[in-house]
């Protein structure tokens, strides 16, 4: 199975020359295990080793996944039998907005997220993601928001419209602070989201082991990878459009008000551009687990890698393409019901490619029968239904029918929990011994999947032929004589099934295991290198970082334990106590940094507080408090940077081991900064052509939207500040050009002049809006241009705060000429500043002018 | 489990016992769809079971074959078929433009009720709420709006639905197939009664329709008995006017359900309590009770007697 053309390296290693004595292999273990120690006691708290923080990120997923799942017992006992008075109406919609949310906003995406931190360096045998204190604060923010909506209920001041909060009923509807806890909250946890995204796909582009090619690296990765570029162009939508309504509800700007000429139906557009593809990031990473256990059952590689590749990238492709069809009930053109009908069908072809990939591969083994492969055949055997049930409704007429009933709560929960909740948990019952070498019980194991299997379907099935009886969702109580009743008690009383299920599993995982025995190493047998280093393992990761010649090293490579037992790789040191990792090259993985990365922080928890306060205190509307968390959010996020990021090395380069010597500090496009920095910027920009295009979705519906007046008015402002935008960008080229040409009086005067020119253009900005007769309350077309302006204007003065932070950092010897990673990021955001500027000129003056 | 269901009598809002064409063409492609789906999920099932209990082992080119015949080709034609058998059907569902003569019936939603409105053959129209008539051979057209929140109104044994837009509005066309007492519901979550809003659909022949509109457009009856007499002078006196309208009296409002006719109506409270005496004062006395956060309302104090007597005018307004 070793593929042609294996692992290129430019000096063979000569391993009777490498091979380090017993003595020097334990001071080199003792100096990596104080490198990555994690702090005791309540520094604990401050640790971000990933597989630290992954399990933080995991167990408290979970138990969000617990407190959607008490909330689903709820309303499955206030819906046991007709006329039901247990749950008042209110806090029946409260319960039902809330569980939806959780389980999606605060359990089924970051999971991914989480197990993705927690094992995904393990998996592409490197020690550590690139920016782990990334990771840590995305998992403080989360953690901060998740309990703010939960705690919501609690004062039963949850929102309660749903969870996809459509308006006008969540706009003009319900004034009280359910809606605002929801529409903050989240796009607080869609921020930790977005975090955790760029740092899983700098991490699967930038951190494999040497020759651990592209196209050699395990399928979890790859689907990792598809799902994290998803989060990136599938959040923004969602944060644009919950800026939108937060603006219509806190400042009346009527984005959604027919009355000023917003229409509820952009809402909508926005909400399933994020919403369908949300359903791949969520279902993607949990085949990606599938993936990874059935070649392990079979002993055989995977069948059809590049098909199965080519299949989840497709599938994130076309996902976002058929976002209408949870719109076809709202009365568009039956042509434009067709082709949305004919996309959202065509997107079974890639999920069939992928299954029957899997069961070719068990046909080329023997599957040994275990108890994660009893939870994927579960998982399959109800996922397929959901897939079928998915056709069906994804056909337009059916649909027409279908939509809005108990059929698709069936559909929905058929498919979730078939392509998720069962493959999470047979990855759980995989993956459990990676953490501390001990396994789950296989007992406990058949109980918890067979009481979960016979309880979803009591639960699921019976609410298929509801929906076809007329039952809508989202109903607090029902009359009796519809033919209801029987079906939901036995839903109901499947629900508790289910749920005995998940407390077996649950339960499981919590005992204590101090008698166990530890397992052999690999228990599985399995081929993938997370399961290489011995368990227990140490808070170092990798003990060293192998060199990878095939899809199944630890078959492959008959070597590689022993190797790696021994120390004998790359990085199998810490000379200089500090972490360190390998950075490789995106395709070839070829090795080229030695990149260091930061250490135990409490920085990461307070930014996530003083972030998390700016949402709080904006959802209570104190805006003065809010402002405040603003600028201490941003002195905490400055001194993060300043202190952990673009440190300049003692000396150039370092040998990693192999003769291989490798720079401590790579500058421009190679840098993994520079990396995350454009993928957020995509992120940024992604959600700002939302704005755009709710600009021309608004155009379309009145031809008119543009006021003749408003043709002329404020070009000149708008122009001059496009024209200082242009020069501040050109200056901020040039301070990076006069840097690294090591002409200091240059680069300050350009990079100076670019901010006070910048900060110019801001001022100008907010002139433009304070002086112009446009009354955002008044018209959509008034509160669309501000927001645009605003928004130009934020992004401008960030620029200007790091231009700032660029002449300090020179100035303090922090950046030179060759280390110049600061102002190249700042050139990049510069260019992302320009040309959003440039598109918000281009259609605000240019567009009015030609049409 | 789904004869199970159905076994007991005929469910009002059932999509599978139709009175109408829409929902009779859709029930049928559900039938062809379910059947198709439960086929391919036993082999689906068949063959993950063949491959886990590990008989017989194959070389991974054949195990390559199979990804193409069984991942690619089959879905791709089994695909094929249903796109090219369902989807022509779905513009005469939704895009049917209103013929000349047809008759445009406006539905509006409201929180949580249905304010109706029929055209007359004098170019008038008649306000009405909560009930749908429908003459059996003609068509009627629908055209739905909502000034609030979004609604949407369906009659599963007639049509699918369609959404009641702020700002915009949609259009639905009922061609009943035959005699029927059927049910309709909101099927959009529109805030706290989204479960307490429906309407009875009554599927009736040309003649008894025609009846029905007449009689509807008629001014209200005088009350008779004397507790209707007092009932109507309650009415009055409690401000009812200024939402509801009675016709051919002062009150005029427009807030709430037109109430011309109540009395004749099967169900209150957009059908969700039958009309009688009972269930009528009860929702007088708490209409909050029935329907958590209802803009009625309600009359405790104005004491029994007088709530007896206001519910029996309203029983007379027939």
């Amino acid at each position: 199975m070793t593929p042609p053309g294996a692992l290129d390296r430019p000096h063979e290693p000569d391993m009777r020359e490498d091979a380090a004595t017993l003595d020097t292999r334990r001071a080199q273990e003792a100096r990596l295990a104080a490198a990555w120690r994690v702090p005791t006691g309540w520094r604990y708290w401050s640790a971000v080793n990933n597989t630290v923080v992954g399990q933080w990120y995991i167990a408290l997923t979970l138990m969000f996944f617990a407190f959607g799942g008490v909330l689903a017992l709820a309303m499955r006992l206030q819906l046991a039998v007709p006329e039901n008075t247990l749950l008042a109406a209110e806090h029946y919609n409260q319960i039902f907005t809330v569980h939806g949310s959780v389980m999606m906003f605060l359990f089924a995406i970051p999971i991914f997220e989480a197990v993705s931190i927690a094992f995904l360096p393990a998996m592409i045998g490197a020690r550590e993601l690139p920016f782990p204190r990334l990771s840590a604060f995305g998992f403080w923010a989360f953690a901060i928001g998740g309990l703010f909506l939960c705690g919501s209920l609690a004062f039963d001041a949850a929102p309660k419209g749903g969870w996809f909060m459509y308006p006008p009923l969540t706009s003009g509807y319900q004034p009280d602070i359910g809606a605002d806890i929801w529409l903050l909250g989240f796009s607080f946890i869609e921020v930790a989201a977005i975090a955790a995204a760029v740092e899983l796909i700098v991490g699967v582009l930038r951190s494999r082991p040497p020759g651990m090619r592209i196209d050699l690296m395990p399928l979890y990765a790859w689907y990792v990878l598809v799902a994290a570029v998803m989060v990136l162009f599938a959040f923004p939508p969602l944060i644009a459009g919950t800026m939108l309504l937060e603006l219509e509800r806190a400042l009346g700007w009527p984005f959604f008000d027919p009355r000023g000429g917003g229409d509820p139906l952009l809402w909508q557009h926005l909400f399933w551009i994020f919403g369908h593809p949300e359903v791949y990031i969520v279902f993607l990473p949990s085949v990606a687990l599938v993936a990874m256990i059935v070649p392990t059952a079979a002993r055989q590689p995977i069948v059809g890698y590049t098909w199965v590749v080519l299949s989840a990238i497709g599938t994130g492709f076309l996902s976002f393409g058929l976002w209408v069809h949870h719109m076809f009930t709202t009365g568009l053109p039956g042509l434009t019901l067709a082709i949305f009908s004919a996309a959202s069908a065509a997107v079974a072809v890639p999920t069939t490619v992928q299954f029957v990939c899997f069961a070719a591969t068990l046909l080329t083994g023997r599957p040994a029968r275990s108890v994660p492969m009893l939870f994927i055949a579960g998982g399959i055997a109800t996922f397929v239904i959901g897939g079928l049930t998915g056709v069906m409704v994804a056909m337009a007429p059916f649909d027409l029918q279908a939509h809005d009933t108990f059929f698709v709560v069936a559909h929905l929960h058929t498919v979730l929990i078939g392509g998720t909740v069962f493959p999470l948990l047979a990855g759980l019952y995989y993956y459990y011994p990676l953490i501390g070498g001990k396994g789950l019980s296989d007992r406990l194991g058949r109980w918890s999947f067979w009481l979960s299997f016979v309880g979803f379907n009591l639960t699921f099935m019976p609410m298929h032929v509801l929906g076809l009886l007329g039952m809508p969702r989202r109903v607090f109580t029902y009359s009796a004589g519809l033919g209801w009743e029987t079906l939901n008690l036995v839903a109901t009383a499947g629900a508790f099934i289910l749920a005995a299920g998940i407390a077996v599993a649950a339960w499981d995982v919590v005992r204590p295991k101090r008698r166990a025995p530890l397992l052999p190493r690999n228990p599985w047998q399995a081929g993938t290198i997370e399961w290489l280093p011995p368990q227990p393992n140490p808070s170092w990761g990798m003990r060293m970082i192998p060199a990878i010649a095939s899809r199944y090293p630890l078959w492959d490579q008959p070597s590689l334990v022993r190797d790696y037992d021994e120390g004998r790789g790359f990085l199998p040191d810490a000379e200089e106590g500090r972490r360190e990792m390998l950075v490789t090259s995106t395709v070839d993985a070829a090795p080229q940094q030695c990149l260091r990365i930061g250490g135990p922080t409490f920085l990461t928890l307070w930014a996530a507080v003083a972030v998390g306060s700016m949402f709080v205190f904006a959802t209570f509307k104190r805006y003065e408090l809010a402002a405040l968390s603003t600028a201490v959010s941003l002195v905490l996020v400055l001194t993060w940077l300043w202190t952990g990021t673009g440190a300049i090395p003692e000396k150039a380069t370092k040998h990693v081991g192999f003769g291989v010597e490798l720079p401590l500090y790579l500058r421009g496009r190679d840098a993994v900064g520079w990396w995350a920095m454009c993928i957020t910027m995509l992120a940024v920009l992604t959600a700002f052509l939302s704005i755009v295009f709710g600009y021309f979705f608004y155009w379309t519906l009145d031809a008119d939207f543009v006021p003749g007046a408003a043709r002329a008015q404020g070009g000149g402002a708008l122009a001059a500040a496009g024209g200082a935008v242009g020069l501040a960008w050109a200056l901020t080229l040039g301070a990076r050009h006069w840097n690294a040409a090591d002409r200091g009086r240059a680069f300050y005067a350009s990079v100076l002049a670019g901010a006070a020119i910048g900060a110019g253009a801001v001022a100008t900005l907010s002139w433009a809006l304070a002086a112009s007769a446009l009354d955002p309350t008044a018209s959509v077309y008034a509160a669309t241009v501000w927001l645009l302006v605003a928004w130009c204007a934020v992004h401008v003065g960030l620029g200007v705060v790091m231009q700032v932070y660029c002449a300090a950092r020179r100035f303090a010897g922090r950046m030179t000429a060759g280390h110049d990673i600061d102002i190249s990021n700042t050139a990049l955001f510069w260019h992302f500043a320009a040309a959003t500027v440039g598109i918000t000129m281009a259609v605000l003056v240019g567009f009015p002018a030609v049409s | 489990m789904l004869a199970a269901g159905l076994a007991g009598g005929q469910p009002p809002l059932s999509t599978l016992d139709t009175s109408g064409e829409d929902a009779r063409a859709i029930a049928g492609v559900f039938w062809w769809m379910a059947s198709g789906a439960a086929v391919v999920w036993l082999i689906a099932v068949g063959v993950l079971l063949y491959c886990l209990a590990g008989h017989r082992r194959i070389a991974r080119t054949q195990a390559r074959r199979i990804v193409v015949a069984g991942g690619v080709v089959t879905p791709l034609v089994l695909l094929a078929v249903l796109v090219g058998t369902v989807l022509p059907g779905v513009s005469r569902l939704v895009d049917g433009a209103p013929p000349p003569a047809a008759f445009v019936v406006r539905v509006a939603g409201e929180r949580w009720w249905w304010r109706v409105s029929y055209p007359l053959s004098d170019g008038r129209r008649v306000d009405l709420a909560n009930e749908l008539y429908l003459p059996l051979g003609r068509t009627t057209h629908l055209e739905l709006s909502s000034d609030n929140v979004i609604h949407s109104f369906w009659i599963p044994s007639l049509a699918g639905k369609v959404d009641m837009v702020p700002g915009r509005t949609t259009h639905l066309t009922l061609e009943p197939t035959r005699a029927a007492a059927v049910r309709g519901v909101c099927a959009e979550y529109c805030g706290a009664s989204h479960a307490r809003m429906a309407f009875d659909a009554f599927v009736v022949e040309a003649a008894e329709f025609d009846r029905w509109l007449q009689a509807e457009s008629r001014q209200a009856a005088s009350p008779e008995s004397a507790a209707a007499r007092d009932g109507a002078a309650v009415f009055a006196a409690s401000g009812c006017g200024a939402c509801h309208t009675v016709r051919g009296t002062g009150a005029a409002g427009t807030i709430g359900p037109d109430l011309t006719h109540v009395g004749r109506r099967r169900r209150l409270a957009a059908a969700t309590l039958s009309n009688d005496d009972d269930q009528r004062e009860h929702w007088l006395e708490r209409p909050d009770a029935v329907k958590p956060g209802a803009l009625m309302p309600g009359f405790a104090a104005l004491g029994a007697p007088r709530l007896t007597a206001l519910s029996a005018y309203l029983r007379e307004l027939r």
